[in-house]
This record gives structure tokens, sequence and C-alpha cells, in this order.
């Protein structure tokens, strides 16, 4: 089968740069990337309908010197698919950006908690022997906890409800700088333009 | 009316019915009760065509009398048709539940209006993907369940919500390019989407393109059924859902992705190379999923993480390829689904009774109510294996497959999936512990809200299922082996679809031994 090498190229730079924008931060280029790769995957969809001929039409032509039809009909499934998919994506970065200041992907939540307990950990240490430490987070079950022997929540970061459905604006990737929860960037901007 | 025009019902029902709900956006109750009706419906067509599959095989509908090659076909053959049943019938307890749930809590933070057009289109999309006869009809499945599961994550656009669900949609539309990529390539490599032609043309292409265009699809599908090491996203993203929408998602969205896995295992790449690497997938997603569970505080990560371990059991019957395994697979795959969504609405109802999911906040309910400790306690023994419950079948089965199978893979997949029954029967005793044992919280004790009867009602119609797959666990192997041989052999897949000519074409069959063998009865070496 004849390939275009034109189109190959076009759609392996659009994946390639689909890619880079996929690996960044910040939900909007995500999306922007998943634009791009869908692009570079439809034009891999035209490379497979091969040699470019005739429009498809029965009775117009010789079958044989037809452009093959079918995977134009999978691009435009596709495309339809895409367009969809990509305005959620654009509202649920709108939503984020108005409910966080931001729309930066959140870490993953065993990463922060992970995080959490070992800078926990380096300031114990700072402190206590390392043997001590040691001792101190494992008292700190959970079990006694739960039995009321133990202060609750908020003092361990492992007790801490990840999950819980509140609508509190805890923020992942800032939060782990700190105990209190770092300012919002659109607050940050707000207080560069105040000094 | 020929009985084939019943496959297109399980797609077409729940897809008119999302858009006459949504018409009906400013009626709420009338927007229950037809979604509810719909998906009645379309559990006694699944019920029918159950029947039907059993006495004339495999079921096709060429929609639009097209050529096969050319057109939409739906086939329904016996897994499919177990599927389309369990799928419905969990649907439906789940849509009985979350409409009682929606009653009784305040209506004005939930929105309702697009709940259940959304739900329906989810059912549709599942229907569709269990159902489609080309690849590029189970893409476009795929993407109308997770367009559908996008919405269902984020109800209400709290701030949990649009965290958990970035992550998903993301790592779900990553899936999505990498399947579209692979339907690319293999439109290129044989010059057709369908199953049955793809299954003649495939056996004839070069092992490396084979290889990769196999590879490719695996790791779209293994996506979406969460395997191990592409399992991360699913414990950060399913918990922050409202507990009837996890229920459905734990039960049948993963389940989507292994029964994908078991098509492209069986008709499209017979016993391929791959046996190996998904041996080794499924024991990494049993080990170290569960131990995943057993250090989680929080009731729903707990399940979800048994969740992705679990996934493994049906890998390993997967990956083994031999007519037990397969069968003992599919038995699984049904257990699987209702247990797991049964585990998510007794979750609910804690949850609701107990105003957290929280591990450590929790306390007391047994004596509090003891009516959801029972309906807790049933599928939770469930899921651990003990006997006599359907996942002790599931388990026992597959380990005899393993055994029979004899391999060091297979031994050590066994060992594998002992330690994780045994872990998994931990981690339900630490829930057991905290949530149900203890002192209650005095939170706990005022907060005294009456559950709604539907609510358990639904729940406890689920317990019923899963009794029945154990009391029916006889007929229901034999139904399973039957499924699995048809599925091994390929050939009445391939000649229902396209003619006995092309089913003569198929240069390879899987044997009960799990070995590839060629149409002379010889094994091929690769």
């Amino acid at each position: 089968m004849p390939v275009s090498l034109a189109l190959l190229l076009t759609a392996g730079i659009l994946i390639a740069c689909g890619v880079y924008l996929v690996l960044e931060r910040t939900l909007t280029r995500i999306i922007l990337g998943f634009v791009l790769l869908g692009n570079g995957v439809n034009l891999l969809f035209v490379v497979s309908a091969g040699r470019p001929g005739l429009p498809p039409f029965e009775g117009s032509a010789d079958p044989e010197e037809m452009t093959d039809p079918l995977p134009f009909a999978m691009v435009l499934t596709a495309i339809v698919i895409s367009l969809g998919i990509t305005a959620f994506g654009m509202a649920l970065s709108y939503r984020a950006w108005q409910l966080f200041g931001h729309d930066e992907v959140p870490d993953d939540v065993e990463d922060r908690r992970v995080l959490r307990r070992r800078r926990r950990r380096a300031e114990d240490a700072a402190r206590l022997p390392w043997s001590q430490a040691l001792s101190e987070e494992s008292r700190r079950g959970a079990l006694a906890q739960s039995q009321g022997f133990l202060a609750p929540e908020g003092e361990d970061p492992l007790g801490s409800d990840l999950t819980s459905a509140e609508d509190v604006p805890q923020d992942a990737t800032e939060a782990d700088e700190g105990e209190t929860a770092a300012p919002t960037r659109r607050e940050r901007t707000h207080r560069r333009e105040e000094t | 009316m020929s009985i084939e025009l019943l496959l297109a019902l399980p797609v077409m029902l729940p897809l008119g019915g999302a858009a006459v709900t949504l018409l009906l956006r400013h009626h709420a109750r009338v927007q229950m009760w037809l979604a509810i009706l719909t998906l009645v419906a379309i559990f006694s067509v699944a019920l029918v065509l159950g029947y039907y599959v059993t006495q004339a095989g495999v079921l096709v509908l060429q929609i639009g009398n097209w050529t096969p090659q050319l057109g939409i076909v739906l086939v329904a053959d016996r897994l499919t048709a177990l599927m389309l049943l369990v799928s419905s019938f969990v649907t439906l307890a789940v849509l009985l539940y979350s409409s009682a749930q929606t009653v009784s809590e305040n209506v004005e933070r939930t929105p309702v209006a697009i709940y259940h057009p959304t739900y329906l289109a989810l059912v549709a999309g599942v229907s569709m993907a269990f159902l489609a006869g080309d690849l590029f009809n189970l893409y476009v499945g795929f993407e109308v369940l997770l367009a559908a599961s996008y919405v269902l994550l984020t109800l209400g656009g709290s701030a949990s919500r649009i965290r958990a669900a970035t992550t998903y949609v993301i790592v779900s539309l990553l899936s999505s390019v990498i399947f579209l990529a692979a339907v690319a390539a293999v439109y290129t490599a044989t010059g057709t989407v369908n199953l049955a032609e793809l299954a003649v043309r495939l056996d004839a292409i070069e092992p490396g393109t084979r290889m990769m265009l196999e590879l490719m699809l695996l790791v779209a599908f293994a996506i979406k059924a969460a395997i191990f090491p592409l399992s991360a996203w699913l414990p950060d993203s399913y918990p922050t859902a409202p507990a009837p929408v996890t229920a459905v998602f734990a039960g049948l969205l993963t389940k989507v992705g292994i029964y994908a896995i078991l098509r492209l295992e069986t008709l499209l790449f017979p016993a391929s190379q791959t046996s190996n690497l998904l041996l080794a997938a499924a024991a990494l997603s049993l080990v170290i999923g569960i131990l995943g569970a057993v250090a989680q505080t929080d009731l729903k990560r707990v399940l979800s993480f048994t969740l992705v371990s679990h996934m493994g059991y049906m890998l390993f019957g997967i990956g083994m390829s031999t007519q037990m395994g397969m069968a003992a697979a599919i038995y699984y795959v049904a257990h699987h689904i209702t247990v797991q969504a049964t585990l998510f609405l007794g979750a609910g109802l804690i949850e609701h009774r107990g105003g957290t999911t929280n591990l450590i906040k929790l306390g007391g309910l047994q004596k509090l109510a003891p009516v959801i400790a029972i309906l807790f306690f049933i599928p939770a023994m469930n899921l651990a294996g003990i006997p006599p419950f359907s996942g002790f079948i599931g388990k026992v089965g597959l380990i005899e497959a393993g055994i029979s199978y004899d391999r060091t893979s297979g031994w050590l997949l066994i060992a594998a999936s002992v330690v994780t029954s045994l872990l998994t029967l931990y981690a339900i005793a630490k829930i057991w512990n905290r949530a149900f044992w203890q002192e209650p919280s005095e939170e706990i004790i005022a907060r005294d809200v009456p559950t709604p009867r539907a609510m358990t009602a639904a729940t406890a119609g689920m317990i019923a299922f899963s009794l029945l797959l154990t009391v029916l666990a006889g007929p229901l192997m034999d139904y399973a082996d039957k499924a699995a041989s048809s599925v091994l052999e390929r050939t009445p897949y391939v000649g229902a679809v396209l003619g006995d000519e092309a089913a003569g074409e198929l240069r390879y069959r899987i044997d009960d031994q799990g070995t590839k063998i060629d149409g002379n009865g010889q094994e091929v070496q690769e």
C-alpha cells in the first residue's frame, strides 16, 4: 500500500506536540494536547485510506479507482466525539479555575500522604533522636485514635480525611508546602499588586 | 419479526430513554419512573436474549443490511448475553437505590435533571461495548460510557469531585487516544475493523506487526480495566463520586475493559505470546492492590483498592486461556460485578447512617444499625471468598484451572491469589472492626437518620442476586464452560458473522489445555 510521507510526518509532529502538552501541569494545556493528539491520530486514519482516488459514489467510477470511504467515516465519528470531550474538558478546567483559582492537576493522593509523612518525620527528627521519632509515629496508631485515646485527626497527617465530599478547597500541590494552606494563585497575584 | 432485532434494544432503549428524560427535565418523578421502566425493559430483553443464545448459539444483527465488513454488526454469544444480563440487573438495582437516595436527601444539591439521562447514556455505552461486533463500534461504545461517566463523576461540581475527575478524565482520554491509534493501525494492517473478519486476517499477517497491534489494544483496555501498573487512577477518582455512581463504575466499567481483553486474547489474538505478560500483570495487580487496600483508612478507598486487586483474578483466568480458566474467569466476572457494586451500595448505606466513610470516625454501627451490618457483612464475606458464597466458587474454579495448567507461572499465580484472598479477609475484618464494632461516637448516635426503605431493599435485592449466583452455581458454571469453549474455538463467532466458509479460513484455535493449534491439530510453536 502506498503511504503519503507528508501525512505521516504531519501526524507524527502533531502527536509529538500533543504528548509534550499532555505532560504539562495545567488542565487547559493538557486538553489542548489531547486536541493535537486526536488530530494526529485522525490523520493516521487518512493515511490508512491509502492512495487518494475518485469520490466514492456508487456507479460514478470503477470501484478500484475510488478512495476507500470507510476510514473517513471513522474519522468523522472520532472528530465528533473529540469535539464533545474537548468541550467537557474546557468546562472542567473552567470550573477548576473558579474553585481553586488555577487549573493545575492535583498530585496523587498517596503521593501527597507519603510526602507529608516524610516531611513530618524530618521535622521530628530535628528535635528527637531517630528511634524516638519512629516510636512516636507508630504510637500514633489509628486504632488508639478511634478509641479516643489520642487527639483526633488534624494533628495526624495520616488520619486526615482525604476523600471526604466536603467542599473544602484543599489545595493538593500547594498545601504540601506547609501546614496552613498556601494562598491560591489569584490571591498571590492580588497581594503582588498591592505591594 | 426476527429475534435478531432484539439485539438493538439494549442500545436503542436507553438512548431513547436518555433523550426523553432530558426533555422531561422539569418532571423529576416522571423522569425517574421512565428511567426505571427503561432498565426493566432492558433486563427483560437480556433475559430473552440469554434464552435464545442457549438455543441458537450466536445471534447476529446487521444494521441496515450492509455486508458485515462494511456496516455495523451487533453480535451476541453466550458471553455477551451473560454480561448483558448481569449488567442490566446491577444498573437497575443501583438506579432504584439512587432514586430512593435523591428522594430522601435534599434535592437542591443534586442536579437530578441530568442524572437520569446521563445514567441511561452510560447504560447504552456499556451495552454497546458488550454487543459491538467491530473494533470501531467498541471504541464508540467506550466513548459513550466514558463521556457519561465524566458527567456522573462531576455531579454537583464540588471541589473534591472536580479534583478527582481531572485525573480520571486525563487518564481515560489517554486510553481512548491509544485505542483510536490502535484502530487506525489495525485498519492499515488488515483493511477491516470487523472482529470476525479481523480474526481471519490477523492470523495471516506478520508476527511483529501482530504483536504491536495486540500490545496497543492491550494497553488501551488495561487502562480501562485498571490492571496494575495502569491502575493508579482508580482509587483516586472513584471514591469521591456519590455511592450509587461509584457502585456502577466499580461494578461495570472495569468489567467492560476485562470483557474487551477477553475478546482480544481469544478472538483476535488466540493464545499469543502475551499470556505470560498477562499472568505477571495479574499477579502484580492481586498482591499490590490488596496491600494498598490494607493500608487505607477510608472505607471507599479500601473497596477501590480491593477492586484493583480482584481484577487480577479475572486476568489470571484469561491469561491461562485454558477452557477451565476461561470458564472460571467468566463466572468470576459475573460474581464480581454483583459483589463489588453491592459493597459500594453498602458503603453508601454506612455513609448515610454514619455521615462519613472515614473508618476512624465510624464505629458501633452493629448495634446502631443491625440491618446495615447484615447488608454489608454478606457481600464482604462473599468478596473475601468465604464458602459457600459465589466468590469462593469462582476462586476455587480459578485455582483448579491453575493446578491443571501446571506451569511455574500458574503455581505462582495460585500462591498470589490465595494470599490475596487472605489479605482481603484481613482488609474486610479491619473495616468490620472499625465501623461496626468499637464504641460509637456521640456524633453518630446523635445522627439518627432513618435509612429509606428502597435503599435497603435495592441492596438486599443485589445480595439476593449474588446468593442466586451461588445457588445456581452448577448450571451457571456449565453455561460459563460452554461460553468459554465457544470463545476459545472461535469458529462459532466467525461462522455466525461471516458464514462457515470464512470460519474455515481461520488458521488457529485454542484447545482445552490453552495451547494454540492449527487446522491439522498440530501445536503451533511461536
